[in-house]
């Protein structure tokens, strides 16, 4: 409770509609798109089936053609039926590969459905090839299979399974997990070094050789709020999380970054100092994008647990109503400071059973549907405006220079439709 | 396992998808995992449909597998019939579902459906897209086809098309329209637009027009063994091919039959004289068997170019392909692995190619021009315009967009006299493609020419020379002079040599 605090009380214990059934979601997998391209060293091996291979580059939209840092090893009947055993397969695979490539210096074997139905020891794999390929190259792997993880959560799960392999330190660093666009980044890093916060280190670092540690004295903050299995291993590693809303929009951020502020002791003087100029500048650019959106309701399709920081966003400093805000998973360790902000009223569901989930939008005919690419169309025909979820996490969104950009996706569609007039003259 | 970075083809089950995408009144039913959903996009956002995929996913999860997968699936199955009432359903399984042997055909049989349920074997870790909707379609067709009496009209059925075909929609279009100057009715166009009580109709027709064998030839087969409807084996993609498939269609129906040809521009197009510019350009031809085998016509005999390499990436068409391009003396590259690709266009240093999406990303890659002609297909694939590929009309069509993206006539010639002119050079690219053109940067003259060939040594002024060469002819003037050098046994090739090659190769 504080003075941010809806009149109203904000959705942190209001009942949540729990639904399971078709779930309209990419699986972990997809998150390899952003991931190869944050770390430049690194290469993602699905190891998986065709399906895999075609996910990827149905999600990529466009085919990333300069030889993508990812693949896939597409298991085949002879490997299904034990004919060939399927770590001597994955060996040979990695050796023809980090010959061809001998940029790469860390490799991520990522589980699939079929390899964890068959139960690949991936783990094993992993171990192994690192010994082969040490201190060149670094082997870890992790699950971006369907069957455990739903789209942001194969970040999260890639995240979690570098913590254990960080380097220690006794240091007191501040560490700041989730990848993010690096010009965003730098912004966030500029802001930091002028509060006089430091040092700050980065969970995905750039490339395998930065300075990335953890210990006792590490604190962290998250910039996506997909990060549960990440937090609980660094929790693990002994860092302390420091809990506060995600940084979109000028009030996000300013609350993220007073989290921050306050541990390390910045005076208020300074912290106005330093955000000041871009909380203005924040707030005048989500001003001119928001005139559209005020006033409007909007209705979230659960996608990739960006949804209920981005409604706090939307209701508190674009003036919408929420109806129903769906995520797929809520973790009140990290949503909870956003649900406290996010004033009462709509609908919160976690998990999804589409169809039903799809009678409720349509029953309440929202101005404005936040959902993915497989909904988007169907529902634009029958008259409702939508925003594709998966361009929040491919557009830098989070800070301050970029929250006028942030309300400007949500708006774009209504302004669309405001400018497009394609019947007859009257 | 085999590494792969971009695929042709997706899995059987997509295939089955876009067949039961194409029809109306029937709802598939998948097993399989969260996040095989993604396939839906390709429909919504690629083709832009405005309706969701008739498939329900049971979405099973980790903690499922150990519990009771089996009752999701009943359950999915008895949602998706009271929700949709479609008037059948099929029922299947992804790559990861089958690995869990629920068995769907078996457990759907138990649930006492008052509608036809088809159950679909799709083996996804040995099969792909194509086989998939083909398979799908052929027993939707034997599960649903009825015997009955032929209509009195002569009358056929168009089949193969579906959802996120190449032109499928068009196509129809077109074709229903020539069959109808031909004085034959459609009775049914299948998968596209059809409904169950439709495949029921299937055998009143005389016979068959299978439009896309890729996904249709085993039901037309099955049609033909059971139902004696013979079916049509050329497809009319390009002018010759066109007229053979209206000859077909005579001695099908037993008598002659005339067309009015006014529509068809493409022949004179071709043979006006600003076409002069195609003749023997090299063309690379890359795709699915059917549209391969088509372009490779029209590429020789229709556009007067000179075909330098067939290949296509559905295996099941490998024999005719190969059959095809042995008939042009070339050997057919039969493959789905991209890399193989690229390496075999390179190599080949055509002037063209003719190919799919991945063909254009390779082709960009390289600075060679690429006319899309198959699928696999991304959103520009699907325009909004009319754009058939067979009959009269596609004719004109394909010749449009075979030459879109070459420099055309007068431009070539004038970039080979103008050549050094400090705008209109040979980095600039097609003067009506948009944002190619850039300053000329003046090139660092290299002090030793780097070796081309393990024996063979190109002399300083040599190499200069071939940088004054247009670059839409330069990768042809390189092969030229070094194949007829290394046939002369030089092991250095002069600013003589380059011309007396140009000489040899003249035409």
């Amino acid at each position: 409770m504080n003075a941010l605090t809806p009149s109203n009380g904000g959705c942190r214990t209001a009942p949540v509609l729990k639904e399971r059934g078709q779930r309209e979601v990419f699986c972990g997998l997809t998150g390899i798109i952003w991931l190869h391209r944050k770390m430049q060293d690194a290469f993602f091996l699905v190891v998986g089936s065709r399906t895999c291979a075609h996910l990827l580059q149905s999600a990529a939209g466009v085919m990333i053609f300069a030889e993508p840092r990812f693949g896939t090893a597409i298991l085949e009947e002879t490997d299904l039926a034990g004919m060939k055993d399927a770590q001597t397969e994955i060996d040979r695979e990695v050796a023809r590969l980090l010959a061809r490539r001998p940029d790469i210096r860390q490799l991520f074997l990522v589980g699939s459905c079929p390899s964890e139905v068959i139960k690949i020891d991936l783990a094993k794999a992993a171990e192994r090839l690192s010994q082969i390929h040490a201190p060149h190259v670094r082997v870890l792997n992790y699950s971006g299979s369907g069957i455990e993880t739903t789209f942001t959560e194969g970040e999260d799960a890639c995240l979690a399974c570098m913590v254990p392999v960080l380097k220690s330190t006794e240091a007191r660093e501040l560490l700041v997990v989730g990848a993010l666009p690096d010009v965003v980044e730098d912004q966030m890093l500029s802001l930091l070094a002028d509060m006089g916060v430091g040092p700050v280190r980065l969970l995905p670092a750039r490339r395998i050789d930065d300075t990335t540690a953890v210990g006792p004295n590490t604190v962290f903050a998250l910039v996506q709020p997909f990060l549960g299995e990440t937090h609980s291993a660094l929790e693990r590693r002994g860092a302390r999380h420091l809990a506060a809303p995600f940084p979109f929009g000028d009030e996000g951020t300013t609350a993220w970054l007073r989290v921050i502020a306050t541990e390390f002791g910045v005076s208020e003087e300074t912290f106005e100092a330093v955000t000041a100029a871009p909380r203005a500048r924040a707030r005048k650019a989500i001003a001119q994008a928001a005139e559209v959106l005020r006033g409007k309701s909007v209705f979230f399709f659960p996608d990739s647990q960006l949804e209920i920081p981005l409604a706090r966003f939307l209701t508190r400093e674009c003036g919408m109503t929420a109806i129903e805000v769906g995520s797929p998973y809520i973790h009140d360790a990290l949503h909870g400071p956003d649900l406290d902000l996010l004033p009462a009223g709509p609908q919160i569901s976690e998990g999804q059973d589409v169809d039903k989930q799809l009678d409720r939008a349509r029953a309440a005919r929202p101005d404005l549907t936040i959902c993915g690419l497989g909904l988007a169309n169907p529902l634009e025909a029958e008259g409702l405006s939508t925003k594709w979820a998966i361009e929040l996490v491919f557009t830098p969104v989070h800070f301050y220079e970029q929250a006028g950009d942030l309300a400007g996706l949500f708006s774009r569609p209504l302004r669309r439709k405001a400018v497009l007039h394609l019947e007859a003259a009257e | 396992m085999k590494l792969t970075v971009w695929t042709y083809e997706g899995p059987p089950h997509v295939g089955a998808m876009r067949v039961a995408t194409a029809m109306k009144g029937l709802h598939y039913v998948l097993h399989a995992p969260q996040g095989d959903t993604y396939a839906d996009l390709l429909f919504t956002m690629i083709e832009r449909r405005n309706h969701r995929p008739p498939v329900s996913y049971t979405t099973f999860q980790a903690r499922d597998l150990g519990a009771d997968t089996a009752t999701l699936f009943k359950k999915s199955c008895q949602d998706a019939v009271d929700r949709f009432q479609p008037e059948a359903i099929i029922v299947g399984a992804s790559c990861t579902a089958e690995l869990i042997q629920d068995d769907p055909a078996g457990l759907s049989e138990t649930m006492g459906l008052s509608i036809p349920v088809i159950p679909l074997e799709l083996p996804s870790y040995s099969r792909k897209e194509n086989f998939g909707a083909d398979e799908t379609f052929y027993q939707i067709v034997k599960a649903l086809a009825k015997p009955q009496e032929r209509t009195a009209r002569v009358t056929c059925n168009i089949l193969g098309p579906t959802a996120l075909g190449f032109r499928a929609r068009d196509d129809v279009e077109e074709l229903t329209g020539l069959l109808s100057d031909l004085g034959v009715q459609v009775n049914v166009v299948a998968p596209l637009g059809a409904t169950p009580s439709d495949i029921a109709r299937l055998p009143a027709a005389h016979f068959n027009v299978l439009l896309s064998p890729e996904t249709g030839e085993a039901a037309a087969r099955w049609l033909e063994k059971n139902h004696q409807q013979p079916f049509t084996k050329i497809v009319p993609i390009g002018v010759g091919a066109t007229r053979d498939f209206i000859a077909e269609i005579g001695d099908i129906i037993g008598k002659p039959v005339l067309i009015d040809e006014s529509r068809l521009r493409m022949p004179w197009w071709s043979r006006s004289v600003d076409s002069t510019y195609l003749t023997g350009k090299r063309v690379f031809i890359f795709g699915d068997g059917t549209h391969v085998a088509a372009h490779a016509r029209i590429a020789r005999d229709e556009m007067g170019f000179e075909v330098v390499g067939i290949g296509c990436y559905n295996r099941e068409m490998a024999r005719p392909v190969r059959a095809l391009a042995k008939s042009y003396g070339l050997e057919a590259l039969i493959t789905d692995d991209y890399l193989e690709v690229e390496a075999a266009i390179e190599a080949l240093s055509p002037e063209m190619i003719l190919g799919t999406q991945m063909e254009r990303h390779i082709g960009k890659r390289l600075g060679i021009p690429c006319a899309v002609i198959s699928a696999p297909v991304h959103v520009q694939d699907f325009p909004a315009r009319y754009s058939p590929q067979v009959g009269f009309e596609g004719a004109n069509v394909i010749f449009d967009t075979l030459i879109h993206p070459l420099v055309m006539g007068l431009e070539e010639h004038l970039l080979t006299m103008f050549r050094d002119d400090f705008e209109f050079h040979d980095d600039a690219g097609p003067s009506h493609h948009g944002g190619k053109a850039k300053a000329k940067v003046e090139a660092v003259v290299e002090e030793a020419p780097a070796p081309q060939d393990d024996n063979i040594i190109w002399l300083a002024d040599a190499e200069k020379e071939l940088k004054k060469i247009p670059f839409f002819v330069r990768g042809k003037a390189r092969r030229n002079t070094e194949t007829y050098a290394t046939q002369k046994g030089l092991h250095q090739i002069s600013l003589d040599t380059l011309y007396e090659a140009k000489a040899h190769y003249a035409r």
